[in-house]
Parts: structure tokens; sequence; C-alpha cells
């Protein structure tokens, strides 16, 4: 058999039908994983006992025949969330050889729905970049062209979808990083609302801005596998507490020819960027025209502080991980410099060495930011702008339902092409970190190719807890084009 | 902005990270770049409006006081780089 | 020219909950270490505090019993330092909405009753403890970390630089203590270290505005708290003499050398970046908790002082030496209840014992009051024999130990002692005057020396007579009697 590139719907079809086992799917996906590794790097580590172990339990529970429908679908993590058992690094020097002992709330969810754990995938040092270069474990490659990222900072994540081996894998969205390397990998990824789906077990990067949520090549996969991750926690204050709802049953419902018919998509004027590549403004718009025909209507609004959000987001995420990242103290866990004199230096030589330089830069900037003196010209100053975006965001959806556009201002860019300048690297976020100040729902879907033949990805946004219809709009495209469907050669 | 080697050193010593002056300089140049770009936040009129530091403005749900007898000291004291007698053990703390 | 000191006490009362303040490890004291750190308490990574509604509770119990404002909305920051019992590198606490502002106590000194306003009392989370001795030498030079007091629930009281001498520091740190014990929000138990103060001391010269105060930490006893502040005061004051000036800095008092010292680890200068904490959204208190609270909270030590001045006469003294703790007082209650007499003289007389003997003897027992070998009822017994003359209040003593020894337990244990023992004072004046003539004969030289004008020697005489009746004889009609003898020159 083989697995690859199938969809969840497909393979969990296929399994009901009896046309391969969880363990032969657990076991064709561990060798593609282990080919795969040499030339895209997508992985940090490999459970092959667990998933064999794993997969053998799912197909017990389809036997009985009570099986959710994720049992026996492959999966792997960002190496950022907690898996018991595991080693959970955050690709970092700082926790290589640090065993999880619990499993983050959405790592247990998606256990109890059935799938299949099959390793930790490769990303930006402590989810910190858009390129997934910063890893300590070298850089992730994308399957579509070796010497180009595959985004980031869930690099591993989007290319072990993207170049077959596993249908569904999760990451974590602190300012992009499931939407842009999902555009540029060609598969779909959702950041939900904040707050749908528990933090408890994400190894923090920016508490106020840390969103998990799935990867998978369709929409219809994104919903079922957030039915799976969504659902209140009690041990994050921060989880919201709402009805279960069924993220899939717009996608599953007939909807005729025109399945869009009167919804309004908000085109944001302030998109019209400079620096945006014409091969992605060609494809966004003969997206735009698609969902037209769908029966969408478009209409221009405004956002007229959009192009603050990555000044405010520069100092707002580093201000919460120069905080967080403070229990790196080579205490009670992780890296522990060898020489010291004392406990001062045991701390700045642990620290300078166990974490990256993009890490220590993101730190450096936090602590200025909040450091006496700067904190209101910069901290405050910061979240108040935040709020007036989160406003802006507010007033546009009482005009539309959904807002469009480019996922990411350019196809991926060559590895190495911006890692020595951290501005241009951060501008790659330019439209996705929006989303992540307001905390509202937003996905990429596939919506082209580039002349290089690289993917480029439609932006979908919506607001709070307006998921299903999302998921729904993305479905609707994807049903009318086959961007989905183009693999990497 | 513009950050002097001696802010550096303020700022990676209040974070406990050591830099050799090349580091010193290339995080130097960098916070430069980066302020640029934050520094156009000054731009706005903020006058009156309330900081947003959580993405949703929800109420701080409360926990009942009830004790979970888990004692986890073997299994997370096996991951510490050094422990004797229960305690984690680091170079002398001076008060 | 003399110097007026200037003291505000910051006092940190660890709430009395069964869990900690973001996660739910036990708070027993005294556990091996490290066994009562749970993953949030050593801050593994990717888990998140929860906030304790007991720890809430009490605050809110604190604001109405100091007469402060419930903050309706409050929130949590973070204090970002190093240390290496701050697990997390910041401590969770809340820094520019406390839960509960102002609000003040009224403390009671030789001097009167004075108001002492209170700043704000704030939740926040306890760091862990720093072990230096007893590891093992091979080791070198190093220390361990305890964290099972990481994450303990926290309030801390801030006063306004209200007081003015180390005994009104003192009679407020008491006064708060049994406030907060009363109240059952903390244990009180200072050894275990769960009533703690920092003391801010400045000195002036009166009318001279407030002069550069130092933070002298690790008071943790009502006794170091007056020794620290007077030697700072003194250091202080010295320094400022000798045309030195204050550093504003953060000192450590020593009880063995009594005295502060500058803390090294403070000196780097401190940048705490406070900001709010992303992981607790705000704190909402609603009108119906505070409401709940109120309804369930017992009467305050203040209004009961009150009743008991104005019920039972007793001095605003006696009243607040009384309330110094709910125990006492109940006690002190249930022994009037139990008296035939009531009237100010019985009232006064319980009083007197139940600070008085009462108390010394639980000291010297170190037993709670609920466990007290007298019990109200019993001691009730002994006060009617001491107004009804059966007994001198000496012998009263006597019978009171006897009582504390266990020997005759029960109501009347106090009759029962006197009748075995034979202790019924004698009051026949027959008696009476046999053993004062007998003692005359015996003592020709007093009565010589009482003759020639010196008229202390009586006392030695009465003396001489009690002891003869072995205490029992009533020590008034002895001293009558007496007089009488040796006036009518006998």
């Amino acid at each position: 058999m083989s697995g690859a590139f199938g969809s969840i719907v497909e393979l969990a079809a296929g399994l009901r039908a009896r046309e391969w086992s969880c363990v032969e799917l657990a076991t064709d996906t561990l060798a593609r994983l282990r080919d795969s590794q040499a030339a895209v790097n997508a992985f940090i580590s490999v459970d092959e006992e667990g998933a064999l172990a794993q997969a053998r339990a799912a197909d017990a529970r389809l036997g009985a025949g009570d099986a959710p429908v994720l049992t026996g679908i492959p999966i792997a993590h960002k190496d950022v969330l907690m898996t018991r058992g595991l080693r959970t690094t955050c690709a970092s020097r700082m926790l290589e050889r640090f065993v999880a002992p619990y499993d983050a709330h959405v790592v247990a969810r998606l256990r109890e729905a059935g799938t299949v754990l099959v390793g930790k995938t490769n990303m930006d040092e402590f989810a910190m970049g858009s390129s997934s270069e910063t890893s300590y474990f070298g850089p992730v490659r994308n399957p579509w062209s070796a010497e180009c990222v595959p985004g980031g900072s869930s690099g591993g994540s989007a290319a072990a979808v993207a170049a077959g081996i596993v249908p569904a894998t999760t990451g974590t969205d602190t300012g992009g990083s499931i939407r842009q390397p999902a555009a540029l990998t060609g598969i779909c990824g959702l950041k939900p609302t904040y707050g749908l789906c528990s933090r408890y077990g994400l190894v923090a990067f920016a508490s106020s801005l840390d969103t998990p949520g799935p990867f998978a090549h369709t929409a219809h996969d994104c919903a079922l596998l957030l039915n799976a991750m969504a659902g209140h926690d009690e041990r994050d204050s921060t989880s919201v507490s709402r009805t279960a709802e069924d993220y899939a049953r717009l996608i599953d419902a007939n909807a005729g020819t025109k399945p869009l018919d009167g919804l309004r998509i908000g085109i944001p004027r302030e998109f019209a960027d400079d620096a945006l590549e014409p091969d992605v403004v060609a494809s966004v718009e003969e997206a735009l025209a698609a969902l037209r025909s769908l029966g969408a209507s478009t209409l221009d609004i405004t956002l007229p502080r959009l192009s603050y959000c990555v000044p405010v987001y520069y100092v707002v995420a580093p201000a919460e991980a120069s905080s967080n990242l403070s229990r790196f103290d080579g205490v009670r866990y992780g890296h522990r410099a060898a020489e010291y004199d004392d406990l001062f230096e045991m701390y700045c030589r642990t620290r300078a060495e166990g974490f990256g330089a993009e890490v220590k830069r993101r730190i450096l900037v936090g602590t200025y930011v909040l450091s006496q003196g700067y904190y209101d010209a910069y901290y405050l100053k910061a979240q108040q702008v935040r709020r007036l975006i989160a406003e802006d965001f507010t007033r546009a959806f009482a005009q539309c339902d959904v807002i469009a556009g480019p996922t990411a201002p350019t196809c991926a860019f060559t590895i190495g092409a911006k890692a020595n300048d951290p501005v241009q690297m951060y501008l790659n976020d330019i439209f996705t970190i929006a989303a992540n100040l307001t905390g509202m729902p937003a996905m990429s879907v596939p919506c082209g190719l580039s002349k290089q033949g690289l993917p480029i990805g439609l932006q979908l946004q919506a607001n709070y807890f307006d998921e299903a219809r999302l998921l729904n709009v993305a479905h609707r495209f994807q049903q009318a084009t086959d961007w989905h469907s183009r693999r990497p050669s | 902005m513009s950050f002097s080697s001696d802010d550096i050193a303020r700022l990676a010593r209040l974070a406990r990270i050591r830099l050799d002056a090349v580091e010193t300089n290339d995080v130097r140049e960098k916070l430069d770049a980066i302020f640029s770009l934050i520094d156009a936040l000054q731009a706005i009129d903020t006058a009156g409006v309330a900081p947003m530091a959580h993405a949703q403005d929800v109420m701080l749900p409360l926990r009942d006081d009830i004790v979970t007898r888990e004692d986890c000291r073997a299994r997370f004291q096996a991951q510490a780089p050094e422990v004797a007698d229960g305690l984690y053990i680091v170079p002398r703390v001076v008060e | 020219m003399r110097f007026e000191i200037v003291i505000g006490l910051e006092t940190h009362a660890q709430l009395s909950t069964s869990s900690k303040i973001f996660s739910s490890a036990s708070t027993a004291f005294g556990a091996p270490p490290n066994t009562q750190a749970s993953a949030v308490d050593i801050a593994l990574p990717g888990v998140l505090p929860v906030l304790n509604r007991g720890a809430v509770e009490r605050a809110i119990r604190f604001g109405l019993a100091v007469g402060g404002t419930i903050n309706r909305r409050s929130v949590f920051a973070r204090k970002n330092y190093f240390y290496p019992d701050l697990p997390k590198g910041y401590q969770i606490s809340q820094y520019e909405t406390p839960v509960v502002s102002g609000g003040s106590v009224t403390i009671v000194t030789d001097t009167g009753e004075k108001s002492v306003r209170l700043v704000r009392a704030h939740l926040e989370e306890d760091a862990g403890k720093s072990v230096h001795e007893g590891l093992p030498p091979e080791l070198g030079d190093v220390s361990g970390i305890d964290l099972n007091r990481a994450g303990m629930p926290l309030l801390e009281i801030v006063t306004e630089p209200d007081m003015r001498s180390a005994a009104e520091a003192i009679a407020y740190a008491k006064t708060l203590h049994a406030l907060v014990t009363w109240i059952g929000i903390c244990d009180g138990d200072m050894q275990e270290g769960n009533f703690r103060c920092d003391a801010n001391v400045s000195v002036r010269r009166p009318g001279e505005p407030l002069g550069t105060r130092c933070e002298i930490k690790n008071l943790n006893s009502f006794r170091f708290l007056a020794q620290a502040i007077e030697y700072e005061a003194r250091r202080q004051i010295e320094l400022i003499e000798d045309g030195g000036r204050v550093e504003q800095e953060t000192r450590l008092y020593d009880p063995d050398r009594d005295e502060t010292r500058s803390m090294r680890s403070k000196e780097d200068a401190q940048d705490y970046r406070y900001f709010p904490d992303p992981d607790l959204p705000t704190l909402v208190i609603d009108d119906a908790w505070i409401a709940r609270v109120r309804d369930a909270m017992p009467e305050l030590p203040d209004a009961l002082r009150a009743r008991l001045v104005q019920a039972y006469g007793l001095t605003p003294y006696d009243a607040e030496q009384l309330t110094l703790s709910r125990a006492l007082v109940d006690y002190y209650e249930a022994v009037t209840q139990a008296l035939e007499a009531r009237d100010a003289a019985a009232y006064k007389l319980a009083a007197n014992w139940v600070l008085g003997e009462f108390s010394a003897a639980r000291n010297r027992a170190d037993v709670a009051i609920e466990h007290a070998k007298v019990s109200p009822r019993a001691l009730a017994g002994l006060l009617r024999r001491i107004a009804d003359h059966t007994i001198s209040g000496k012998i009263a003593k006597d019978v009171f130990d006897t009582m504390w020894s266990g020997e005759g337990s029960g109501d009347d244990a106090a009759d029962a002692i006197i009748e075995r023992r034979g202790l019924r004072q004698i009051s026949d004046t027959s008696a009476i005057e046999a053993l004062v003539n007998d003692v005359l004969a015996k003592n020709a030289a007093m009565v010589e020396e009482y003759r020639a004008g010196k008229d202390k020697a009586v006392n030695a005489l009465v003396g001489q007579v009690m002891k003869a009746s072995k205490g029992k004889a009533n020590p008034t009609q002895v001293n009558e009697i007496l007089r009488r003898v040796l006036a009518s020159g006998k």
C-alpha cells in the first residue's frame, strides 16, 4: 500500500473498508519518514515502537466498531508540544535531552481521538522564526525545492504533510507560524480563535498570542482535527468554556452550485503592498474570482493600522518571551553549562550555550521593552496599538464575513537568504500577525503555484469562534480548485 | 534608536546571557535595525486607549481549594542537572 | 536635636488554604524537600497557573475586616528576576491593581489608641527555600533548593509610614497577627514563617519631610522586629549625626549579632520588569461574592473589644489583651457565663485570672487554649471561692496549679481540692487571736521594734502569723487583730 498524500478522510475510509490496517498505515508512514529525513529533515524525534503499539490499539478499536474518525490516522506533533515519555526539545540545545513528563492538552485529545503519534517535528528554536532555519537540529527543507525554506516556525510540521509523510500534524501559531509555512508548502493550516485549544503543554513563546492548530491537505481534514483539539481545559486559565461544536458541520452539508451565496468577503486595501510578489498577487486575484463564482461577493474594506502589526508584535512577543524563557536556567532541567565559577556565571553561560542567536536577540529585545523607563514607550504603547488594531478588525467584520488576502508576501525563499537580516525575516509575517494580536481565527489554503513552481497560499480570516464558516469557505474553494492536490516532484 | 555596547551589556546581564565582544556587536547592530522597525509605533496617538494584554477579555477562572497528592520528585529530578538529598544543587546562593 | 523614627511595615501572611495559590500541591509544612513541588511549582515547560478560589476568598475577608476596598477587577503581574528559589524566573504578584486597597488597623499602646492606615493588600506566590547547611561536603560550595514552599499563597499587607516607634510597630504587628488568625485566613505560626514582616525604617527631625528609608528583611518574630527597628534607627541617626547620608537599600537583620547589614545580592540595581501576566486574565470579584463573605465573618476584634469594655467594665488594655486571640476571649466569656456573681468586680477578677495565671500556665505547658487542663467552668468554680473568701488569692494559686496538674477535674474541682487539703480560710476571730498571741510571744524582739516606732515590723509579724496558719488565715483579719492586740499594749 501507499498512504502517501492520502487525506484523513480518504485514509479513514480505507481503514473502515479494510483496504489497509492501522499497523500497515503506521509502518508505511514510518518508512516514508525515514526515507525523507536526509532530504527534508522534518523530524527531530521518531517513535517507531510507540507508533506501532498505538496502531495495534487503533486496529483493535476499529475492530470493536466504536472508533472515532481519527482512529489509526498517523500524526506528528510540533516539538514544542509536550508528549509524555517522548523527547520534547523545542528544537533547542537547551532541551536537547528533555523528556516530557506529561502530555499537552491537544496531544492528549488527539491521542484519545485515536491518532497514532509517529514523531516530533522540527521547527524554529522555541518557535521563534519564519523559516525553520534556527533549529539546533538543522534547517527543514521545503519539499517543493530543497534550496528553499518551508517557512516557519512550524516548518517541520508543514513539510511533513507537504512531503506526503503524514496526513496530519499539529503546529503552533504565534505570529503566523502555522499559516505561513502552510502557504509556503502548499497545504492547509488553521490558527483557531485564541482560547479554543488549550495551551497547556505548549512550551510558551508569547502566551497571549500562542495558539495550537492543525495542518492537513484539506480544510475538511482540518475541521476533523479541530473537532478533536478544541475544548475547554481547566489547566489553562485562558481556555474558553463553550459548548462543543462540530467544525465539519457546514462542510458536510449539501450546498448546491452556489455554496457561498450571500458570503461577503472583505478585501483590505492595505494588502496591496509593494513587497508583494507579482505571482502572489495574481494567484490571490484568481482565487477571489473563484470564490465569487461560488456565489460570494467581495468588497473593499480598510484596516488602517495594519502596517503597525509587525512593530506591535515585535514588542509584545519578545516581551512575553523574555519572561517565559527565564525558567530555562539550568537549575531543575535542561542544559547546564559545564564550567562556571558562581551562580551568576552558571546562569549566563547556561543560557548563552543553550539558546541560539535569534532566541537570545528576542530575549534581549523583550528585556529592553519591559525595563524601567522604556515600558510605557514600548510595551504599553504596543498593547494600546494592539487594541486599536483589534477594533479595526471588529469594525471590518461588521461589514463582511471573512477577510481574504495573501498569507505571505512571497513564495518560499532560499535557505540563508534572510537568515542574517531579522527585519526582512520579520516582514514575512506582515499579513498573519493581526490574527494573533486580535485572537481571531485564520487559515491558509493553497491557491496557486509561482512560475518557479512554488506554492502560494490564500489567507482567510474570520471573527471570533467563526471557524466553522472559515473551514466551509476553504472547503468550497478546494472543491472548486485542485491546488491542494498538486504534489512536489 | 541606537544602542551602545554598554546598553547591550546591561540587557545581557539582566537576561543572564553571556555575550562576547563579537556577539555584543552583532546584537547591537541587529537591535538597532529591529528598533527602527518598532519605533514606527511612536507615530500613533494612543491617548486614552486601554492596553490589551489578553487576546480575549475573559474572566479569570478559579480553582477549588483541593489538594491532589502526587509526589513527582523522583520523576522530575531524573532530569535535573544536579541533585542531592532531594534538593536541586546550585552554586552557593549569596544573600 | 531629637529624631523621629518613621516606620512602615510590609507583612507576608501565608493564607491558610489546603493547596497552593496556582497549583493543587499541598501546603502542609515540613514535608521532605521537593515532595510537595508539582509540575507548576517547579515550572516545567508548558505548565500554566490556575488561581485558587480559597486564596481570593481569604483576601476578601481581610479586605472587609480592615474596612478596605475590595477591587472588583484586579490584575496579576509578573515580577521578573533570577534566583534559584524562583523557578519561573518571575514571581506572580499583583502590581498596579491589588485585590484590596486602603483600610486601617487600630492599635493600642501605652500612649493610647492609634489608627495605622493600609496602602494595599495583594495576592502573590511565595518562593522556595535555599538550604546552605547539611549538604554532602564533597559537593563543595553549593546551596540546595527546596521548592515545597514555592507557590504558597501569600497576602502582602502594606501600611502607610504611620508608625513612630518600635513599640507601635510591635503593637501593629501583634494586632494584625491577631486579626488574620481571628478571621481564619492565616495560621500565624511565625516559626514556620507564615507571618513575616519587612520594615521600612527612616528617621527625620520633627517637621521635616520623610527621610531616606531602608527596608529590613527577615523579621520573623516580634522581638526581632523591635530589635531590628531600634538598631536600624540608631544606625541611621548616628550616620546623619556624623554628617553621612542614608542610602536607600535592602538590609538583612541578623538576630545573632543584633544588627542589620546590606544585602549583597540586591546590590545590582533591580529592574523587575513588571507586566500583566498573559496567563491570567483579570480577576473579577462580584458584589454577591463579597456579600457572602461578609455574612460569614466572625465578630471582629475592634467590635468585640468595645463590647468587653461596655458589657464587662474591663479596661481597654485588658480588652485588648483578651482579644489578641479568638480562643482566649471565648475562654474568658465562658468563664464569665459560669460565674454566679454578675458584677464588675467578678468580671475584673476573671480577666485578671485568664490573662494572668491561666495564660502563664498555658504558655508554660505550650498547649492550645482548647486543650487547657482547666476548663472555663472549673476556673469559675475557683473564682467563686476567692470571691466568697473561702480561700485567699495566694491559696487560690496553689489550688489552680493543682487543678492544672490534673488532680481533680470537672466543674467542682476547686471545691474538692480545698476540702481534701483543708485549705478553707480561717476567718474565726478567736482562732486567729490565738495564733497572734502565740506569734507575739515567740517574737518579743520584733514587738520591741514596733514599740520603738518601727511600723514596718508589723508586716513581718503578719507574715509570721500567716506562716503559722499555713496561709489559711484571712490576711485582712490577721492584720486587724494584730494591730488591735499590739495597740492594746499587752
